[in-house]
């Protein structure tokens, strides 16, 4: 049976976020050949109607309000129950994001729905569509669907392949919804992130260990992250020893992250960590220690001090790159 | 103040995991509490000792479950509720838990309901924001900061790295994210204590409860593990070649660069 899927888009510094084009495709699985409806929430969406439109979406629905202009769970909340009366879907994917994984839970609540978060891959279509998601932070995986109802999905950076962006039409159209009874004021946002390259979607990560030593030992680590693109992470060792903060965390507790390409600096490779990064698609180790056990997990190894390392491949990748 | 936590027992995070049958081997493992439930229990134990009340702690499982229980009572809670499913529940979800969750919770006038961000096991990070929205309360999901002054709550949240800052009110529901608060380990006297204190234990139909109610919505069906890597390649040489020749790699075999 053909589907009707909302996607909500999420924008992040003024420019929709890749994992909503990711979710487009997902819903376009789900969808088995039915209807990609994109849903903006915020004070001012409606220009990145069109974008979705070309990453896929058949139209998309804006809900504008002064209160939706940073995300509360009340906001967000009232907004997309209001697009899920007109619209009546049959299935929703949102981001796992920071919104995706405070929003999704309550919109499931308040549909009676199942909820199947952190999905890294779906086999299958429409109503065959079964999704794969990690357990034990990618110690296991499991397949998973939904028994009845509506299939709603929270879908991870970096996993599932966006459609090619393409020039299409489709309808933005706007509802008007009365946002009202908001619990959280929001006060502040203090940006904390390096560069703005968020850790969970980046495409490579230097992280480094306890071997790093000290906060300016982080240093060389995001000059190279700089010059390629990348976000600067780190193992638990690292936080606990105060050398950065714990946002920075890569393992079983801390984030779980799937780059194409992980470089773990003086991180000796403990359990927990392989956890949070063992999926990536290329792992790259250097480590003083030869038996260290990152090097088990690793493509490439080189044993050295990190300190020497990083700076000379920041330096033979700005001689080809 | 009237505090619960919400706790999950789950393997120790040292353990690898063993799929057999299509299940995963628990036998020999070792459980601990949920890491980020220990921040909450830290956290209500905190709050209670500047503002006064109880702190309940609250799990769903089956009679292993009270060993956490015990461990959350050492660190200073001062009730555990143990609602066994074993007898009742062959599959449970998020729905199921949060579903119990509520309707335990639901005449229990709680100011302030604490939990874990996520579960290091299942990771789905589902009951927490499921349960406030079943008991109408609101929630504000991976906190670092938490201060309560009267009614009004101030509150510092991890977004993806940066931190926003934001006031709410009680009744909340809130979940912990690393970073929190340093949790204590329990002491001898703790723990001594500790097997004192009281710890109900209820079946769903001290809740009135029917099993059709709190039926799974997904269904799991296969677990297994990801596939082993093959051995990578330790470099050799001099180091500067070490460094071209992993640059080239990258670039031409990985093709990642």
């Amino acid at each position: 049976m053909a589907k009707k899927v909302l996607v909500l888009g999420e924008t992040r510094e003024g420019a929709l976020r890749n994992v909503s084009f990711e979710a487009i495709a997902a819903a376009k699985k789900i969808s088995g050949g039915g209807e990609v409806v994109g849903v903006l929430i915020g004070d001012a969406v409606a220009d990145f109607g069109a974008e979705l439109v070309a990453y896929g979406a058949d139209r998309v629905v804006t809900v504008e309000h002064p209160h939706l202009k940073s995300y509360t769970s009340d906001g967000y909340g009232q907004a997309f129950m209001a697009v899920v009366e007109q619209e009546s879907p049959e299935g929703l994917v949102f981001g796992h994001t920071s919104v995706g994984k405070d929003l999704a839970p309550k919109i499931a609540s308040k549909l009676q729905a199942g909820l199947i978060s952190d999905v890294t891959d779906i086999e299958g279509e429409g109503d065959d569509a079964v999704f794969i998601r990690p357990i034990f932070s990618g110690k296991a995986f499991e397949k998973v669907k939904l028994k009845d109802g509506i299939d709603f999905i929270t879908v991870r950076a970096n996993n599932i392949a966006p459609l090619e962006r393409q020039e299409r039409s489709g309808d933005v159209s706007s509802l008007s919804v009365d946002i009202t009874n908001l619990r959280t004021i929001i006060k502040n946002v203090v940006r904390k992130s390096t560069e703005g390259v968020d850790l969970s979607e980046a495409k490579v990560i230097v992280a480094g260990g306890r071997g790093v030593k000290s906060t300016e030992g982080f240093e060389p680590l995001q000059e190279l992250a700089n010059l390629l693109g990348g976000a600067v992470g780190a193992s638990r060792g690292a936080c606990d020893a105060d050398y950065c903060d714990y946002s920075l965390q890569i393992g079983q507790t801390g984030k779980v992250v799937t780059p194409d390409l992980y470089i773990a600096a003086g991180i000796s490779g403990a359990i927990q960590h392989m956890a949070g990064m063992s999926n990536s698609k290329v792992i790259v180790a250097i480590n003083k220690d030869p038996e260290a056990n990152i090097f088990k997990v690793a493509d490439y190894g080189i044993v050295g001090d990190l300190f020497e390392v990083i700076p000379m491949l920041t330096e033979e990748f700005k001689k080809v790159m | 103040m009237n505090i619960y936590v919400l706790v999950k027992r789950t393997f120790d995070t040292e353990e690898k995991i063993v799929v057999s049958g299509g299940k995963i081997q628990e036998d020999g493992a070792e459980f601990i509490i949920n890491p980020y439930d220990e921040y909450a229990i830290e956290e209500a134990i905190t709050v209670r000792d500047a503002h006064g009340g109880e702190v309940t702690v609250i799990t769903i499982g089956n009679d292993e479950a009270e060993k956490q229980l015990r461990t959350a009572l050492a660190m200073g809670a001062d009730k555990a509720v143990l609602i066994n499913t074993e007898d009742d529940v062959e599959e449970m979800d998020q729905f199921t838990s949060a579903y119990i969750l509520a309707e335990y919770l639901k005449d229990k006038k709680a100011d302030l309901i604490l939990a874990g961000n996520v579960a290091i096991d299942g990771g789905s990070g589902q009951v927490g924001p499921r349960v406030a929205d079943l008991l109408g309360i609101n929630y504000v999901t991976t906190i670092t900061s938490l201060s309560i002054e009267g009614e009004k709550v101030s509150i510092i949240r991890d977004i993806e790295g940066d931190a926003e800052e934001l006031e709410t009110s009680l009744p909340l529901l809130v979940t912990a994210q690393q970073g929190l608060n340093e949790p204590r380990y329990p002491s001898l006297p703790g723990i001594m204590k500790a097997k004192k204190k009281p710890l109900e234990e209820l079946e769903l139909d001290d809740l009135d409860i029917e099993e059709d109610d709190v039926e799974a919505k997904t269904e799991t069906i296969e677990i297994y593990l990801p596939p082993k890597k093959a051995a990578g390649r330790i470099l050799e040489g001099d180091l500067s070649n070490q460094v071209t020749e992993l640059v080239s790699l990258l670039r031409n075999e990985a093709k990642v660069i």
